[in-house]
C-alpha cells in the first residue's frame, strides 16, 4: 500500500482510460488555466479580493453537459473559501499568486499523469497520513475535510450521511407523488454526478446537524403514505433500533395533533378503523406466509445444492400454482355445476378393474373426468325437477336468474382461463426478463464473478468444499481467458471441430426425425388395430384397454433414452464453455419434444377427431381426454423408473463398479423440459378433460417430493457453473412460447373448426364450439332487441379476423416500441459511463488544484519571510 | 395461549414488520433461534427491551453461518459496536438484509460492507485478497491472486483510483444477474 510510485505507474497503465479523454482533458486544463489567467490579469485592477475560477470553467465545461456546471462552481467556491479564509489574505499576497499562475499553468499542462498519481497517493490513506516520498507537503486538512465529504466516500458510511440520501429520497419521493416528474427532473435524478446526491452531504458531521436532518427525514417521513413509509423504513441501511426510532419519532408526531387537539368522532373512529385493516393485514400476511409451501425442504435443498438445483424445484412449484389455478377455474365453472345436476346416464354398470388408473377408461369414462359427460342445456335451479328441459321451451322456467348455460360457460371458462394464464406467464416473463437480462453489457466479469458466485444458501459442508473448488477452477478459466486472450485454432482444428459438430448435429437430428417416424406410423398402426378390434363384438375389453397404452409407454421411452444420446453426443463435442453446452442440449431436447408433440396433436386432431365412427367413437373429445390422460400418467410412471433406476441404479453403478467418489450430477434443464413436456399436456387437455389440472397437481405434489428424496440420496450438485437467474428467465420463456402457445393454438383450432360430437359434451348440435358463444348473443338479440349493440360488438370483434391482425399488429408495434426504447436506454447508459469516466478525472484535477493552492499559500509567507530579511 | 408468555408486545412486533422484511411468525422464531444460541443470556421476555448481546463465537455456531466462508464479516458488519456481538436487534437486522425480499440496494450496500474487511469504505486490493482466499479456500497461488485482483479492479473501476469505491461496486453488482439469487439466507 505505501509504495507510491509502482503504484502510480500501474495506474497509468490500468487506468483505462482512451488516449482521446486524455487528450480533451489536458486541453480543457490549457483552457481553463487561460482562463485564469485572464480573469486574474482582470482583478488586478479592481482587487476584487475573491479567486474566482467560476467563468473559465464555464467556458471550459463546453463539451461536458450542464449538469457538471453546478459541480464544477461548487467546487470553486470551496477553493475560493479556503483562499479567504485560511490565512489573512491581503491584495499583495494575491498579486503574487497571480504573477506564480503562469508556471502553475505550464506545470499542469505537462504534469497531468503527475497529478492523476499525486491523488492516488492521496486517496490511499484518507486519514490524513502522507507517506509519498515525492510529495513532501502533507495534504492540507481543508483538501481531506472535502475529500472526505465527496459522495463516493460518504455513502452508506455514516449515520447522518444515511439519513440526509434518505431526507432526498423521501423528497423525491414526494414531489413524484405530487406532479409527475418532467423528463428534466428525471435525467438530473439518473445522473451519477455528485448532484445526484445532492450537496447537503454535510462538511461537518456533527451531532447537532445529525439531528436536524433526523428531524428533517421524520418530517418527510410523516408526509408520505403509509405503504411508502414502511418500503422506505425497509429498505434503509440502518440499525433496527434506528429504525424502530425513526418510525417512533415518526407516528408520534403522526399521533400528536389528534391527541392534543379536540377531534371529532369521525376522525377518531377513522384511525381506529386504519389500526384494524392494518392489522387484519398483518393477520393475512402471516397467513399467507404460512401458506409457502413447501420452506423446509426447499431450504435443505438450497444448503445442500445451490441456487441451481432449487431453481427446479421453484419452477415445479411455479407449475403447481398454474395448475391449482387451471384446477379452482374449471371446478368452480364446470364441474360443481355439472356435479350438482348430473345427467341420466344409461346403466352401462361397468366394475372397475384396477386398470382405469393408468388408461382413465372403463369406469372413468362416463364420469365428471371427461368432456362427455358434460351436459348442453341450461342448467336451472329454480326448476331442478326438469333441468334436463331446455328452458326456453318450458314457461315456468322462465326466470333466467338461476339459469346456467353449460356451453356458454364450458367456452367461456376454458377461454378465460387460458386468457389469464396467458397474461400471468408475460408478466411473470418480463419480471424475469427484467431481472436477469440487464440492459447494459457487462465487462467487468471476474470482479462479478469474485463478488456474486459465492452462494450463501449453502449450508452443507461438501457442497461448500464443492463450491470453492468450483469457485477456483472458474476463476482460472476466466484468468487464462484474460491472459491470454483467444487463441486462434488453426485451420486443421477449426475444420475438425466443425466436422465433429455436424456429426453430432447429425446424430441428434437423425434420432430425433427417426422418433418421429416412429411414433408416426406406430400410431397408424394402433389406430389400424383400434379400427380392427373395434369392429370385433367379441373382443376383450381390458385387453383393448391396455393396448391403448402402447404409444404412451413408448413416447415416454422415448423421451426417457433420447437426452441420454443428446448428452453422448455433446459429450463428444467438447464444448469449452458451459453455458453454450447447456443451450445446446436445450435446443435438442426441445426439438425432440415439440416435434414428437406435433405428431400426436396430428394424431388426435387430424385421425382421431376428423372421422371418429372409424374405431366406433360416441365422443371422440372422450377418447383424446383419456390419451392425454394416460399420456400423462405413463410421463409420470416413467420418471419415477427414472429417479428409482436411472439415478439410484446409476449412482450405486458408478460408486460400486466404476469406484468414482462422487455422485452424479443432477440435470436441471433436462428435468424442467420434462415438466414443460407434461406442462403442454395438461394444457391441451383441460378442454377434453377439466379435471386433468387435479391429476397434474396430485402428479407434481408427488413428483415433488420423489425428485427431494431423490436428488438428496442420489445426486450432488452440478459441476458445470450454472447462471440461475439467466436459466430461469429460459425456462419461463420456453414454457410461454412453445409450451403455451401451442397448446393454445391446439385448444383454439379445436374450438374453431372441428365439429364436435354430435350425441355427447356441452356443444352437441353445434357446428363447432365456437358457435355457442354466437348461438348466445343472438338468443340475447332476439329475447332483447335493445341488447343488439353487443350482438354487433361481438360480430365484429370476435367473428371478424380483422379484428385479430389489427390486435396482433398493435401487439408487435408495442415490442418494437419496447426495444427501441431498451436500445436508447442502452445508448445512453453508454454515455452515461464516459460521463462518469471523464468526471473521476475532472475530480482529480479539481483536487489537485485545490492541493496546489493550498501549497502556495503556504509558500508565500516563507517567501514574504524571505524578501522581508533581505531588506 | 393464555398461559404462554408473552415474548414481545403487539407494538413491538408491529415495530418489527414495519421495519423489516418479516412477518410476525417469523420475528418469533428469530426469537427463538436467537435464543437458542445462548439460553442461559437471552430472555423470554423481550416486552421491556433488554440490552443483551451474543458473541460472535455463539453466532457463527448457527448452521446457517457456519459454513459460510464470509460469516465473521456478515456478523461484524451487522453488529452495532463492530466487535461482532449482536443484539436481538442486530440479529433481525441481519437476516432482514440477507432475506429474499430485501430489495437490491440494500443487499448491495451491506455485501459492500462485508467485503470491506479494512473497513475503510473502499474495497482495495488487501479486501479482495481475502475475499479471494475465503473464496477458493486459498487455493489459488499468491500470483493468481494478485493477477485476479489486479484484473478485477481495473475491470470495476470506474474513476481510476485502483480501488472500488461503493459507486463502482454498485455499478458492478448491478450488472450481476446472480447476485440477488446469492446473497440470500434462508432462516
Amino acid at each position: 500500500m505505501s509504495d507510491g510510485v509502482p503504484r502510480g505507474l500501474q495506474v497509468k497503465r490500468a487506468r483505462g482510460l482512451s488516449r482521446t479523454v486524455r487528450y480533451q482533458n489536458r486541453r480543457r486544463l490549457l483552457m481553463m488555466a487561460e482562463g485564469s489567467k485572464a480573469d486574474s490579469r482582470a482583478d488586478r485592477g479592481g482587487m476584487a479580493g475573491n479567486f474566482d475560477l467560476n467563468q473559465p470553467l464555464v467556458g471550459a465545461g463546453l463539451e461536458s453537459p450542464a449538469d457538471e456546471e453546478g459541480v464544477h462552481v461548487s467546487f470553486s467556491q470551496l477553493i475560493a473559501e479556503q483562499c479567504q479564509d485560511g490565512e489573512d489574505l491581503d491584495g499583495f499576497e494575491l498579486q503574487q499568486l497571480d504573477e506564480e499562475s503562469r508556471d502553475y499553468v505550464t506545470e499542469l499542462g505537462s504534469g497531468f499523469e503527475y497529478s492523476g498519481r499525486g491523488l492516488n497517493d492521496m486517496e490511499m490513506d484518507s486519514d490524513g497520513r502522507q507517506t509519498d516520498p515525492l510529495v513532501s507537503v502533507p495534504w492540507s486538512s481543508a483538501t481531506m475535510k472535502i475529500l472526505s465529504s465527496m459522495p463516493s466516500r460518504t455513502i452508506g458510511r455514516s449515520r447522518g450521511a444515511i439519513l440526509s440520501q434518505y431526507y432526498n429520497k423521501t423528497l423525491q419521493l414526494r414531489r413524484r407523488s405530487q406532479s409527475r416528474p418532467s423528463i428534466r427532473d428525471f435525467s438530473r435524478s439518473s445522473r451519477p454526478s455528485i448532484r445526484g446526491y445532492g450537496m447537503e452531504v454535510d462538511v461537518t458531521d456533527g451531532p447537532e446537524s445529525e439531528i436536524k436532518k433526523r428531524e428533517r427525514l421524520v418530517n418527510n417521513l410523516q408526509n408520505l403514505s403509509v405503504g411508502d413509509r414502511m418500503k422506505m423504513l425497509r429498505g434503509m441501511p440502518l440499525s433496527v433500533a434506528e429504525k424502530k426510532n425513526l418510525r417512533r419519532l415518526t407516528l408520534q408526531k403522526d399521533k400528536s395533533p389528534t391527541s392534543s387537539s379536540k377531534i371529532p368522532c369521525c376522525s377518531q373512529l377513522k384511525y381506529y378503523i386504519i389500526i384494524a385493516v392494518r392489522h387484519s393485514w398483518y393477520s393475512w400476511l402471516s397467513f399467507l406466509h404460512s401458506l409457502q409451501l413447501w420452506q423446509f425442504l426447499l431450504k435443505r435443498v438450497g444448503g445442500r445444492f445451490g441456487t441451481g438445483v432449487l431453481s427446479y424445484f421453484l419452477f415445479l412449484k411455479t407449475l403447481l400454482f398454474f395448475n391449482i389455478f387451471l384446477f379452482l377455474v374449471t371446478f368452480l365453472f364446470l364441474v360443481l355445476p355439472q356435479a350438482m345436476h348430473p345427467p341420466e346416464l344409461p346403466e352401462g354398470g361397468r366394475d372397475f378393474t384396477g386398470l382405469e388408473l393408468i388408461s382413465g377408461a372403463g369406469l372413468f369414462t362416463d364420469t365428471l373426468m371427461y368432456y362427455g359427460y358434460y351436459s348442453n342445456f341450461t342448467l336451472q335451479r329454480s326448476c331442478a325437477g326438469e333441468h334436463n328441459r331446455s328452458a326456453s321451451s318450458d314457461p315456468d322456467c322462465l326466470s333466467k336468474r338461476f339459469s346456467y348455460n353449460m356451453s356458454l360457460a364450458y367456452f367461456f371458462t376454458i377461454g378465460m382461463s387460458f386468457f389469464i394464464t396467458c397474461i400471468i406467464l408475460v408478466y411473470s416473463m418480463s419480471k424475469s426478463f427484467g431481472r436477469s437480462f440487464r440492459i447494459d453489457k457487462s465487462y467487468s466479469i471476474l470482479a462479478m464473478k469474485v463478488f456474486s458466485s459465492w452462494d450463501f444458501k449453502v449450508i452443507k459442508q461438501t457442497s461448500v468444499e464443492l463450491m470453492s473448488e468450483n469457485n477456483c477452477t472458474q476463476l482460472k478459466e476466466l484468468l487464462a481467458e484474460v491472459v491470454q486472450k483467444k487463441e486462434k485454432n488453426s485451420p486443421c482444428q477449426a475444420l475438425w471441430r466443425l466436422m465433429v459438430h455436424g456429426l453430432a448435429w447429425a446424430i441428434c437430428i437423425g434420432a430425433t426425425a427417426g422418433c418421429v417416424i416412429s411414433v408416426y406410423f406406430f400410431s397408424e398402426y394402433m389406430h389400424k388395430d383400434l379400427q380392427r378390434t373395434s369392429r370385433q363384438a367379441n373382443a376383450n375389453p381390458l385387453l383393448k384397454e391396455a393396448s391403448l397404452l402402447a404409444l404412451p409407454a413408448l413416447v415416454s421411452l422415448l423421451n426417457l433414452l433420447l437426452p441420454g444420446l443428446f448428452n453422448l453426443a455433446a459429450w463428444m463435442e467438447e464444448y469449452h464453455s458451459p453455458s453454450v453446452r447447456t443451450y445446446v442440449a436445450l435446443g435438442r431436447n426441445l426439438m425432440l419434444k415439440v416435434s414428437v408433440l406435433a405428431v400426436l396433436c396430428y394424431h388426435w386432431l387430424g385421425r382421431v377427431a376428423a372421422k371418429p365412427n372409424d374405431i366406433n367413437l360416441v365422443c371422440w373429445e372422450t377418447f383424446v381426454g383419456q390419451e392425454l390422460y394416460r399420456f400423462l400418467i405413463m410421463d409420470f410412471i416413467f420418471t419415477l423408473l427414472n429417479a428409482l433406476f436411472g439415478e439410484l441404479l446409476w449412482r450405486l453403478f458408478s460408486q460400486r463398479v466404476l469406484r468414482r467418489g462422487r455422485k452424479p450430477a443432477f440435470d436441471i434443464a433436462r428435468n424442467v423440459l420434462d415438466l414443460i413436456y407434461a406442462q403442454t399436456l395438461a394444457w391441451i387437455g383441460v378442454l377434453f378433460s377439466p379435471l386433468l389440472p387435479a391429476v397434474q397437481i396430485f402428479k407434481l405434489l408427488l413428483l415433488f417430493y420423489v425428485k427431494v428424496s431423490s436428488v438428496m440420496m442420489n445426486c450432488q450438485a452440478p459441476r458445470r457453473p450454472y447462471r440461475v437467474s439467466q436459466m430461469t428467465t429460459i425456462f419461463i420463456t420456453l414454457l410461454c412460447f412453445p409450451s403455451f402457445l401451442g397448446a393454445s393454438v391446439c385448444v383454439t383450432y379445436t374450438m374453431w373448426s372441428i365439429p364436435p360430437s354430435t350425441s355427447c359434451g356441452p356443444f352437441r348440435n353445434l357446428g363447432t364450439m365456437f358457435q355457442a358463444g354466437k348461438r348466445w348473443v343472438q338468443e340475447l338479440e332476439k329475447n332483447n332487441p335493445d341488447l343488439s349493440v353487443v350482438a354487433r360488438v361481438h360480430a365484429y370483434l370476435v367473428e371478424n379476423p380483422f379484428f385479430l391482425f389489427v390486435g396482433a399488429g398493435i401487439f408487435l408495434i408495442v415490442i418494437y416500441f419496447y426495444s427501441q426504447v431498451v436500445d436508447g436506454q442502452r445508448k445512453v447508459i453508454a454515455l452515461l459511463q464516459e460521463h462518469i469516466e471523464k468526471e473521476g478525472v475532472d475530480k482529480k484535477y479539481l483536487i489537485t488544484q485545490l492541493q496546489s493552492v493550498h501549497e502556495r499559500k503556504k509558500r508565500i509567507p516563507r517567501r514574504l519571510r524571505s524578501q522581508d530579511s533581505g531588506c | 395461549m393464555g398461559n404462554k408468555q408473552t415474548t414481545f408486545t403487539e407494538e413491538q412486533l408491529e415495530a418489527y414488520q414495519d421495519c423489516t422484511y418479516f412477518t410476525r411468525k417469523e420475528i418469533l422464531r428469530l426469537h427463538g433461534r436467537f435464543r437458542e444460541l445462548a439460553p442461559h443470556l437471552v430472555p423470554l421476555d423481550y416486552t421491556n427491551n433488554p440490552d443483551i448481546r451474543v458473541p460472535l463465537s455463539l453466532i457463527v455456531t448457527m448452521p446457517e453461518l457456519k459454513e459460510n466462508p464470509f460469516r465473521e464479516r456478515i456478523v461484524e458488519t451487522f453488529s452495532e459496536d463492530g466487535q461482532g456481538n449482536l443484539s436481538f436487534n442486530d440479529f433481525v437486522d441481519m437476516f432482514s438484509a440477507l432475506c429474499e425480499a430485501s430489495p437490491r440496494e440494500l443487499k448491495t450496500i451491506y455485501a459492500f460492507k462485508i467485503y470491506d474487511f479494512n473497513r475503510d469504505s473502499f474495497i482495495c486490493k488487501e479486501d479482495l485478497e481475502k475475499t479471494l482466499n475465503r473464496l477458493t479456500k486459498g487455493e489459488l497461488t499468491a500470483e493468481e491472486v494478485a493477477l485476479v485482483c489486479d484484473k478485477a479492479i481495473e475491470e470495476a473501476d470506474l474513476d481510476g483510483d485502483s480501488k472500488l469505491s461503493f459507486a463502482d461496486f454498485e455499478n458492478m453488482i448491478s450488472k450481476a444477474p446472480d447476485f440477488l439469487s446469492n446473497f440470500h439466507i434462508r432462516i
